[in-house]
């Protein structure tokens, strides 16, 4: 195995295109690194991204954040800006692992291991994040959720990857928030994943709305008839009901080791309510109450 | 032979026991200079590795390990071929009974491969890479023959047949076919049938529970370096390094002197570590290459191929009185041994009703295979999945007969005289001071909120006493080194130490404890059956006792007076009857030592005797989340009767640790396996043990009730704590739900399932 250390994009993509078709890029490692030791892959050239410079740290503008596609969670979850603006997408990646594991994970290594229970996905879908995906034939923008495409699989060519991962500026009254349900309390992999994205009008009436789905399907879903339930109601009781409907139907799961499909139905349902009260909360300018597990 | 209980210490008179010394082998652990299993490297050391079955249940009607063996690095390949053959006998080690002709077949499949990760073949090569390959050139022609993984369906008559010579013993007639049911086991107290007629009361349950790993963090490693002699060395993490040399010889056919055993130190084993795996196989390829072989396993072999303990069926039935007097107790138990006979059955039946005074009992236990791991012992093996039933069966009691749980274990609780179902009349024992503790507790009287529950259970365990040697070697400054033969797992190198001190009269920090390997004592059984503080202790004190006599006899050499007018008193010696002379210390005399009469050492060899069960009573509160059916340990109280706790926060990490794997067993752990026999989850991330922000602090209170037999009080702590929890937990679920909970593990979407349910028909 070769391991390679590229000082520029431009240089990550021609060892892209040289390599073979089992050349893997790396970020934090802590999904590949461990795919190796398992022996469930054994990659002829490993390609370390972190070298590239755009490809760490966050910037922030008006128009929004640029998050550099391999900046650790760690550096994101002690981001104060991006946690006031979008504490949906930091509490998500904040749940990946472990103080130990967020020291070296990525958003880029989240969204493309193309798992569909990774946690920061349902949250970067319902935020409406866009791909900043750089090629041989330059940087095209691509939608999150738009990246994964079946377990284990992204539309990204063989010798493309993430640059870097865009996020408005959220207008007045947003909010966005994200669930998972787990068995236990953390270092565990989410049964169901929810993020919900919100904005509210002068009168308290929701104008905008994405609902992020994880680990109920093969890929992360972007449920557009959860955006429909609420987009017009003050976000109410009968609004979460029909949310929660929305949510359960888009469900595609499997029985695994994980979960059954009965309880991931449920329970998709019953976090999209949950998610969408707390992002209701914050766009409201409330607190959120402590809760456990 | 020693009886020492006449010359006890009282509790007043304790200098040392009963206090909190920081531990000797602390520093090593926190700075990584302790050497665990996998920590030793010898020149010239090859890496062994194991191919495994990747079926469930198959006939290995060949192998071919010709290319393996032609493969340049490759040092040495063995299969079952190269362990003799050994006859079936059944041969006790303390809380198990083991029998070698499963033994080597368990090690290396021999005719069939019996559960997914059954050891087929290993090898030995010079680099781990070399060693994965030259796995993938063996070739094993394997027939795939029908597998059977459930308790019940492997009872039944047309269930695949794991071993064709297997007629179920303890049945009149012996039966005709052969079947899964190694064995039955009855336990029996009075009359049934009149206990049942004058119950107001009756209350009938089944029970489900999973099989459960023991979750070591560290796997099984070892180092095995044979010389072209046929002497060994054998260095490997273990709870009983005599154990292992008795296994490990028998198995490769040497003399137990020709083969030394090491223990490490050693990161977990809960009895999971009372047996062998890739001991007996890097010892075979080290005596055919000539050269040392470390074997590691993975996280997947440990839990494809190591013991957990037994999955179950526990059928409970339970009458009383309407003033709460239980009147009968009757429960049948269905354990799954795994591949190889030899489940915890015996014990479990007879820890069913132990905590209850009961004039009519029955118990009847079935020993079932089944194509899973052959199960090794687990913290009071057996005790936990009965006890579980139980008392969920006492809770339910206690709710319709709208008594308090504590007051009706408390009415019915077992003390000092009561006759127990399998036989003993007990000594003093703690039941009621534990019951009485918790129901005092600030703790039971916490008032809950909605979807909250609060749960209580009681807990029994034997624990044992065994085969023990210890030394105390003085040295010729007057410190001294003290030689246990028992693994250190739970903090005994500090109790150890500090009973010698106490009984010497000297500090603590005089006396350096250090586990021997096979050749610095006699025989020494295991780290298990919560013996060590118990017998090692008890040896430590004999031999201090016998330091003692020594000691004495010297001084009454220097002052040339009788022997019987020296004592030994707080470290020195002193002439009763001439004040005048100046007191000796233990330097004093270790200074002159080689001039009095040579070398002092104490010594003890003892069969240790009188070990005293241990009870416990745990309370918790759980809340349930009642759409997500997910259940959240709120608060944890665990008591436990110690005997006399030598250094309590030992005492209180046993029960601290054993509430902590008793939660994981309740909620969340389970083996996941396919249609064909495949192990789902072989790793702590979908094997879901607690992680510590899963649990509250779990809180402890030590009752102490002296055990009699032993000369300080002790009683084993270890064990006890791991039993209370299931039923603990169930309890708390179901008062939280309102639903009977009956099956483990309480799993999210098995308890949204339950309040579905009662959602509709409500
Ligand atoms: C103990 C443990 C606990 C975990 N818990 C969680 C959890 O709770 N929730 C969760 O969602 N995940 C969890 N994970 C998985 C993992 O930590 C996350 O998916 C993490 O975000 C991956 O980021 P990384 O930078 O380490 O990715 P890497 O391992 O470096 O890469 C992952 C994959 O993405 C590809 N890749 C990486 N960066 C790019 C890029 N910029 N462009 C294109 N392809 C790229 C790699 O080639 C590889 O295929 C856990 C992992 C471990 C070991």
């Amino acid at each position: 195995m070769d391991y390679r250390s590229p000082g520029s994009a431009k240089e990550a993509v021609d060892m892209l295109a040289a390599s073979g078709s089992n050349a893997h890029v790396l970020a934090g490692g802590t999904d590949l690194l461990v795919k190796i030791r398992t022996g469930m892959l054994e990659p002829q050239v490993v390609i370390d991204l972190k070298n590239i410079p755009a490809i760490r740290g966050v910037t922030a503008d008006a128009s929004g954040f640029r998050i550099g596609a391999a900046t650790s969670c760690a550096e994101l979850g002690e981001h104060s800006a991006l946690k006031a603006a979008w504490p949906g997408v930091v509490e998500a990646l904040r749940l990946i692992g472990s103080t130990q594991i967020q020291g070296r994970a990525s958003l880029g290594g989240n969204l493309c291991n193309a798992s569909p229970a990774a946690d920061s996905v349902p949250a970067l879908i319902a935020a409406g994040a866009i791909c900043e995906v750089f090629g041989a034939r330059g940087s095209r923008d691509v939608p999150v959720e738009q990246v994964v495409v079946s377990p284990g699989r992204t539309s990204l060519a063989r010798d493309e990857f993430i640059m870097a991962l865009r996020l408005p500026q959220p207008p007045a009254r947003s909010g966005d928030a994200y669930l998972r349900l787990i068995p236990r309390t953390e270092m565990d992999i989410a049964v169901v994943g929810c993020g919900v994205a919100l904005r509210l009008d002068e009168a308290g009436i929701c104008t905008h709305a994405r609902v992020g789905l994880g680990a109920v399907a093969p890929t992360p879903l972007l449920v557009e008839a959860g955006a429909t339930a609420l987009i017009g109601t003050r976000v109410d009781d009968k609004a979460l009901a029909a949310l929660a409907v929305a949510t359960s139907a888009a469900c595609k799961p499997i029985n695994d080791k994980r979960g059954t499909v009965d309880y991931r139905v449920k329970v998709a349902g019953v976090l999209a309510q949950r998610a969408a009260r707390n992002a209701l909360k914050r766009a409201k300018g409330e607190k959120l109450e402590a809760q456990h597990g | 032979m020693n009886d020492m209980t006449t010359t006890s210490l009282q509790q007043s008179e304790f200098k040392i026991v009963g206090t909190r010394p920081a531990r000797p082998d602390g520093v090593d652990k926190v700075t990584g200079r302790a050497k665990f299993g996998a920590d030793l490297y010898l020149a010239n050391m090859l890496v062994g590795k194991v191919l495994r079955s990747p079926h469930a249940h198959a006939r290995i009607k060949s192998i071919d390990t010709a290319k393996a063996l032609a493969l340049p690095g490759v040092k040495a390949v063995i299969t079952a071929a190269d362990f003799g053959d050994l006859p079936s006998e059944f041969i006790p080690a303390g809380e198990m009974m083991v029998n070698f002709k499963d033994m080597t077949r368990n090690v290396m499949a021999r005719e069939k491969a019996l559960y997914e990760g059954h050891a087929v073949a290993a090898v030995a090569a010079t680099s781990e890479a070399i060693a994965n390959k030259a796995l993938k050139l063996i070739r094993v022609d394997y027939e795939v023959l029908p597998h059977v993984m459930d308790v019940v369906q492997a009872m039944e008559a047309d269930a695949p047949l794991l071993h064709e010579d297997m007629y179920t013993i303890n049945v009149e007639p012996r039966p005709a076919k052969p079947s899964n049911i190694a064995k039955r086991v009855e336990f029996a107290l009075g009359d049934i049938a009149a206990g049942f007629a004058k119950a107001d009361i009756v209350v009938e349950r089944e029970f489900t529970t999973q099989p459960v790993h023991q979750g070591y963090i560290e796997p099984h490693a070892c180092v095995a370096s044979v010389s072209e002699d046929g002497q060994a060395e054998l260095w490997c993490t273990t709870q009983g390094q005599f154990i292992v040399r008795s296994f490990c010889a028998k198995l490769l056919g040497m003399e137990v002197s020709k083969l030394r055993v090491t223990a490490s130190e050693i990161g977990g084993g809960f009895g999971g570590k009372t047996v062998v795996y890739v001991e007996p196989l890097a010892l075979a390829l080290s005596r055919k290459a000539c050269q040392p072989v470390k074997m590691v396993m993975s996280r997947v072999e440990v839990f494809q191929a190591s013991g957990p303990t037994s999955g179950a069926k526990v059928w409970v039935k339970m009458g009383a009185t309407r003033d709460g007097k239980i009147t009968a107790a009757e429960a049948v138990l269905k354990y799954q041994a795994g591949a190889f006979q030899g489940s915890p059955i015996q014990p479990g039946c007879m820890c069913a009703f132990a905590p209850y005074d009961l004039e009519n009992v029955k118990v009847v236990g079935f020993d079932i295979v089944t194509n899973r791991p052959k199960v090794a012992a687990y913290r009071a093996p057996g005790g936990p999945i009965s006890e579980y039933g139980v008392e969920s069966v006492v809770d339910e009691l206690a709710q319709k007969l709208k008594l308090d749980p504590i007051e009706l274990r408390l009415k019915n609780a077992a003390k000092e005289g009561t006759k127990a179902a399998y036989g003993p009349k007990f000594g003093p024992i703690g039941l009621v001071q534990t019951l009485e503790a918790a129901r005092a507790h600030p703790h039971y009287k916490v008032p809950l909120k909605a979807n909250q529950g609060r749960g209580v259970a009681s807990g029994f365990w034997f624990n044992i006493g065994g085969e023990t040697c210890a030394a105390l070697n003085l040295g010729e400054d007057g410190s001294v080194t003290l030689v246990a033969g028992t693994p250190d797992i739970g903090g005994s190198r500090a109790s150890l130490a500090m009973m010698a001190a106490e009984e010497l009269g000297i500090a603590l920090e005089h006396v350096r404890p250090v586990i021997g390997d096979t050749s610095a004592l006699g025989f020494n059984f295991l780290t298990g059956g919560s013996r060590v503080t118990f017998s090692s202790g008890m040896a430590v004190i004999e031999a201090a006792r016998d330091m003692i006599g020594q000691l004495r006899e010297r001084a009454a050499k220097i002052w040339e007076i009788d022997l019987k007018d020296v004592t030994w008193q707080g470290g020195y010696a002193r002439a009763v009857r001439d004040p005048a002379k100046k007191p000796l210390s233990l330097a004093d005399l270790a200074n002159t030592m080689g001039k009095t009469g040579g070398p002092i050492v104490g010594n003890a060899a003892i069969n240790a005797q009188g070990a005293g069960p241990s009870l416990a009573t745990h309370i918790v509160d759980v809340e349930v989340d009642p759409e997500t059916g997910k259940t959240t340990v709120l608060r944890y109280t665990a008591i436990q009767d110690a005997g006399r706790a030598i250094h309590p926060s030992y005492v209180e990490g046993q029960m601290q640790g054993g509430a902590a794997q008793g939660i994981g067993w309740a909620l969340n752990e389970e083996y996941i396996y396919d249609a064909k026999g495949h192990l789902a989850n072989p790793g702590f991330l979908d094997y879901r043990i607690p992680v510590c922000s899963d649990l509250p602090m779990i809180d402890t209170v030590i009752v102490e009730v002296p055990n009699p037999r032993h000369p300080y009080g002790v009683r084993g702590v270890g064990e006890t704590p791991i039993v209370p929890p299931m039923a603990a937990v169930s309890n708390a679920v179901s008062n939280a739900t309102g639903i009977r909970f009956t099956e483990l593990p309480l799993s999210p979407p098995r308890v949204l399932k339950a309040i579905e349910a009662k959602g509709a028909s409500a």
